[in-house]
Formats: structure tokens, C-alpha cells, sequence
């Protein structure tokens, strides 16, 4: 090869620039990011490939696990259809409306970010077991929160929540006034024009921030396992039931499970991608 | 007058009070609770438990957690922005996704992942063991796991704002004759100083509050890889709710100061933003 056909070669893959310090950032980012999170997590797949298929579907798909499966994306995706339809609600209040307080409602919108997970677990059994603050309201109309799949997404629903709202409201804020206003010229309602102009042009964000929120309550455990009770078969979340396998030593389970639930996420990612691009391409937005 | 493009006052009001019902159970009440349950038994119990040793040890690990993991994280993510913000090269969306690879991993399989690399029967764990080396169920790990959890936090911080800044007054800088190192010190930083300093204070909040991670690598020994979440967790399964709890407020005292911190900060970044434009 040529110097110049090799120089033509790192052209096409980065554009020239007077700024300095490309390399040094680029490769401090790759060495590092590889050494962190790609190494260690291609050790995953690396293990599950190495284990040999019946015994990955010994545990990676017992009955055990696909209760476990079932409950943990079952709990998310409720969690986030919740999320969705108030976050949404929580995002028009805070960018269309004011109300006394408003600032200090948007800054506590981010208090699931910042709470530690176990902090909030047990925060939510305190309310919502059968003696809590909550829970003995609900306890006498036979509603059980605490220790039951409900208590699951509830705990969800808490660290789920600012994904939406985040999502939405700078879309939300961005919208220009003049469609509405054209809207509301040719005669449209207020709900036609909500369902036909706005609905439309946030949902691509919207669905950005169920995913999120989804693939967050897929794998979360602080926040959970105080309140969802641990019952096999019953309330244990896939992720509880990675770190019973660790606790019995069973290290090809565990990668197993993992394994299983990584694969599931992102599908479902992936889908909820093509949907958006769907979208996106039907919109022209 | 009732203006077309927005409804009427009684269903804002109506509109407006669902919403602040539902944040009020979702996210207000358990924030009370976690203060409630603490101070339950008043303020001597509570003084008590995070003045136990166990309690002093887990606040030390967790700073010194925090101190390790938080600048390399920094450093990570201003030379990421740098490299992605300020050049034009091909691969750079697959960059910016496998940044956010540890945003979609649980936190369990994060925990897990170096436990299969560094664990007893793990791919390194023999060598490691040859040379009384110890990095799973001790700090070493901790640091590790923490690090992977808040890989994403300044960079996802710093990509978006330093993308929306553009490159011509560095380029400027650059071609009046200053290094690139000046121009990094007195063009850019003051630049994104703001933005920084909240994606460090997000990213500190994460490193000093993970749970899931933390807890698959600790071993949970006492006064020695016991983080304050961790504590948490072992008072409140002894039934030492008060403990529990008061150890806890320490940590949503911790919330509070960062969402505080992003509030002001929020506001100062407007300001800035509007006096320069």
C-alpha cells in the first residue's frame, strides 16, 4: 500500500481537523471502555457459549426461571404502560401549566435518579406492607401491595418514572404553538387536536422513555427485592434469582439467567426501535 | 377570554392535581418515610446507629468508593466528549452506544460479570489467587463494579452540551496559536464547567447509593466490604429498622443535596446561557 492511498484510507474514516488531541481522547475512551465494560461483559456470552446447551436449559430455562422471566418483564412493562400515561401527564403539567411550586415538582421528578435503589425498597415496604403508612389503609379492603407482584410494580413505577417525564418534555416544550393554532382554525376540538397534532409528534419520545424505563425495571433489584417478598415461583424477579444461584455457587446458572434476560431485553429494544423508526418514517418527523 | 391552543382553567387545576397526587404517593411520600421511620425512636436512637463502628466503617468505604471510582469516570468522560464532540470519524454512534452498555445491563449481571472474570473459579481468579491477590468479596471489586455502573454518567452529561457548543471557538483558539491543552482549559472548560459538574454530582450520587452491583461482589463483610447501602440492607434484614432507616437518610440526605445542586444549577445554566446570546 502506498502512503497516499494509506492516508486516503484514515481520511475516509476521520474528516481532517485543526483541533489537536484526537488520538490521545479516542484512545483513552476505546482502551478504557473496553477494558471496563467490553471485556466483562463479553465474558457472558463467552461462558454461556462454553457450557454446552442442556445444561444452559437446566437452569436458564427451568420452571423456576420462567416464572422469574415472566414476573420480571411482566412487572416492567406494566410499571411502564403506568409511567407512560402519568409521566406523560406529569410532563404536559410542568411545560404547559403553572401552578405555585412547579420548579420544586420538576426538580423532585429526578429524586429516582438520585435515591439509592435499596434506600427506596425499603422506603416502599414501609408504606405499603400490611402495618405501613399506606398498606393499612389498603389492608381492610383486602388489597395487598406489599410481598405480591403489585408491590413489584409499584417499585417500578418510583424508579421508572423520570425516564418518561425526561423523554417527553423537551419534545413537549419544542412543539410550536402554530399547529395547534392551525388546528383549532379548521374547527378541530381540543381532544381532536391533542389526539391528531400532538399525540403524534410526542409519541416517538414517549415510546423512547417507555423503553427506557422498561429495560431499567427489567434488571432492577435494590429497589424490589425489599418489597416484592422473594417467593420462588411466585415473587422472585429474575435478577433475585441470578444472585441465589451466585449465593449456592452455581456461576454457569447465574450466567445463564443473565444470559436468557440480556438476549430478551434487547429484542424487545430492538423492536420497540424498528416501531419508532416505523413511526418516524410514517410522521416525516 | 379562553384562548384556542390550551384548555380550560378547571381541567388544568384538574389536569394539574392528578398529577401532583401521583408524584406526592410515588415519589414525595417515600422520601418522608425514609426520615420518619428514622427519627421513629427520636434523635438518640438515631445518632446512635449511623455513630455505630459498622455504621462508620460502612461511610468511610462508601467516600473512599466514591473517591476512586468518581475521577476516573471523569477523566473517562471528558476525553470521550472530547474525542466524539469535537471530530468527525466513522463509528461514532457504535461509540456512544457502548458508552450506554452498562445503562441497560443490571445491575446484577454488572456485579456478576466481574465475579466470572476475577471470582475463585473465575478466568483470571487462579492467578490472582497465586499471587494473594484478592479483587472479588474485597475493595478492589467494589471499585471495579462501581466503576462499570457509573461508566456512562459524565459522558452522557457532557456529549449532548459540548455537540450543541461546536468546535469554532476552539478552532479559534487553536489557530490564534494556543496549545491544546490552554485551549481546553480556557475555552471549553469554562464552557461546560456546569454541565460537568452535574454529571460528576449524578455520577457521585450513583457511585456512593449502588446496590445490585455492589452487592454481588462485596462478600458483605462486616467493617470491611460493607458499603452504606449494604448496611442497609443488613440492619433492616435484622429486623433494626430504625438503624436501617437512619443509615439510610444519610443516603437521601445525599439525593436531596444533588437535586438541589441540579435545581441551582439549572438556573445558573440559563442565566449563563441567555447573558451569552
Amino acid at each position: 500500500m502506498t502512503a497516499s492511498s494509506a492516508a486516503a484510507m484514515r481520511r475516509r474514516w476521520r474528516q481532517p481537523s485543526v483541533l489537536p488531541g484526537f488520538g490521545l481522547t479516542f484512545g483513552l475512551s476505546l482502551g478504557w471502555l473496553t477494558l471496563i465494560v467490553l471485556i466483562p461483559l463479553a465474558t457472558i456470552f463467552l461462558k454461556s457459549a462454553g457450557m454446552g446447551w442442556d445444561q444452559f436449559v437446566a437452569v436458564g430455562l427451568s420452571d423456576r426461571a420462567l416464572a422469574a422471566y415472566r414476573l420480571s418483564f411482566g412487572t416492567a412493562a406494566a410499571a411502564g404502560l403506568v409511567n407512560a400515561v402519568f409521566g406523560l401527564l406529569v410532563a404536559w403539567v410542568l411545560v404547559r401549566y403553572t401552578f405555585p411550586g412547579q420548579r420544586i415538582i420538576g426538580a423532585i421528578v429526578d429524586l429516582p435518579f438520585a435515591l439509592p435503589t435499596a434506600v427506596a425498597g425499603i422506603a416502599l415496604t414501609a408504606l405499603y406492607s400490611p402495618s405501613g403508612w399506606v398498606g393499612r389503609f389498603l389492608d381492610p379492603l383486602g388489597i395487598k401491595v406489599a410481598f405480591t407482584p403489585i408491590g413489584i410494580t409499584v417499585a417500578l413505577v418510583f424508579i421508572g418514572l423520570p425516564f418518561v417525564v425526561r423523554s417527553v418534555e423537551p419534545v413537549l416544550a419544542d412543539l410550536g404553538n402554530d399547529v395547534e393554532e392551525a388546528a383549532a382554525t379548521l374547527g378541530a376540538t381540543r381532544l381532536q387536536t391533542f389526539r391528531r397534532v400532538i399525540f403524534p409528534a410526542i409519541a416517538p419520545a414517549l415510546l423512547t422513555g417507555f423503553a427506557l424505563a422498561f429495560a431499567r425495571g427489567v434488571g432492577e433489584y435494590g429497589s424490589v427485592i425489599f418489597i416484592s417478598g422473594n417467593m420462588p415461583g411466585r415473587t422472585e424477579i429474575a435478577p433475585l434469582l441470578i444472585v441465589t444461584q451466585l449465593e449456592q455457587y452455581n456461576y454457569d446458572g447465574a450466567t445463564a439467567i443473565a444470559t436468557v434476560m440480556m438476549l430478551v431485553s434487547f429484542a424487545i429494544l430492538l423492536a420497540l426501535n424498528v416501531v419508532q423508526a416505523a413511526g418516524r418514517h410514517r410522521y416525516g418527523a | 377570554m379562553r384562548r384556542s391552543t390550551t384548555e380550560s382553567r378547571a381541567l388544568q387545576i384538574v389536569l394539574i392535581a392528578i398529577a401532583l397526587l401521583f408524584l406526592a404517593f410515588f415519589l414525595a411520600l417515600p422520601l418522608i418515610a425514609v426520615f420518619g421511620e428514622a427519627l421513629k425512636a427520636g434523635f438518640g436512637p438515631f445518632l446512635d446507629a449511623v455513630t455505630a463502628p459498622d455504621a462508620l466503617s460502612a461511610i468511610k468505604l462508601t467516600l473512599l468508593i466514591a473517591a476512586i471510582s468518581v475521577p476516573l469516570n471523569l477523566v473517562f468522560g471528558v476525553a470521550a466528549s472530547w474525542a466524539i464532540t469535537k471530530f468527525q470519524f466513522r463509528g461514532k454512534s457504535l461509540l456512544i452506544s457502548m458508552i450506554d452498555l452498562p445503562f441497560s445491563v443490571s445491575p446484577v449481571v454488572s456485579g456478576l460479570i466481574f465475579v466470572l472474570l476475577f471470582g475463585a473459579s473465575g478466568w483470571v481468579g487462579p492467578w490472582l489467587a497465586e499471587h494473594d491477590l484478592k479483587i472479588i468479596f474485597a475493595v478492589p471489586g467494589i471499585v471495579l463494579a462501581t466503576v462499570f455502573i457509573t461508566f456512562p454518567f459524565v459522558a452522557r452529561e457532557l456529549i449532548p452540551l459540548m455537540m450543541e457548543q461546536g468546535k469554532d471557538e476552539e478552532e479559534a483558539a487553536i489557530s490564534l496559536g494556543a496549545s491544546g491543552w490552554q485551549t481546553f482549559r480556557h475555552v471549553t472548560l469554562p464552557n461546560i464547567r456546569w454541565g460537568l459538574l452535574y454529571g460528576v454530582l449524578l455520577c457521585n450520587a450513583r457511585a456512593m447509593g449502588e446496590f445490585g452491583a455492589v452487592s454481588v461482589v462485596s462478600g458483605h463483610i462486616r467493617g470491611e466490604t460493607n458499603t452504606m447501602p449494604l448496611h442497609v440492607e443488613i440492619l433492616y434484614n435484622e429486623y433494626d429498622f430504625v438503624g436501617a432507616f437512619a443509615v439510610a437518610s444519610l443516603l437521601a440526605g445525599l439525593a436531596l443535596v444533588t437535586l438541589i445542586a441540579k435545581t441551582v444549577l439549572e438556573w445558573r445554566f440559563n442565566l449563563h446561557g441567555s447573558a451569552r446570546h
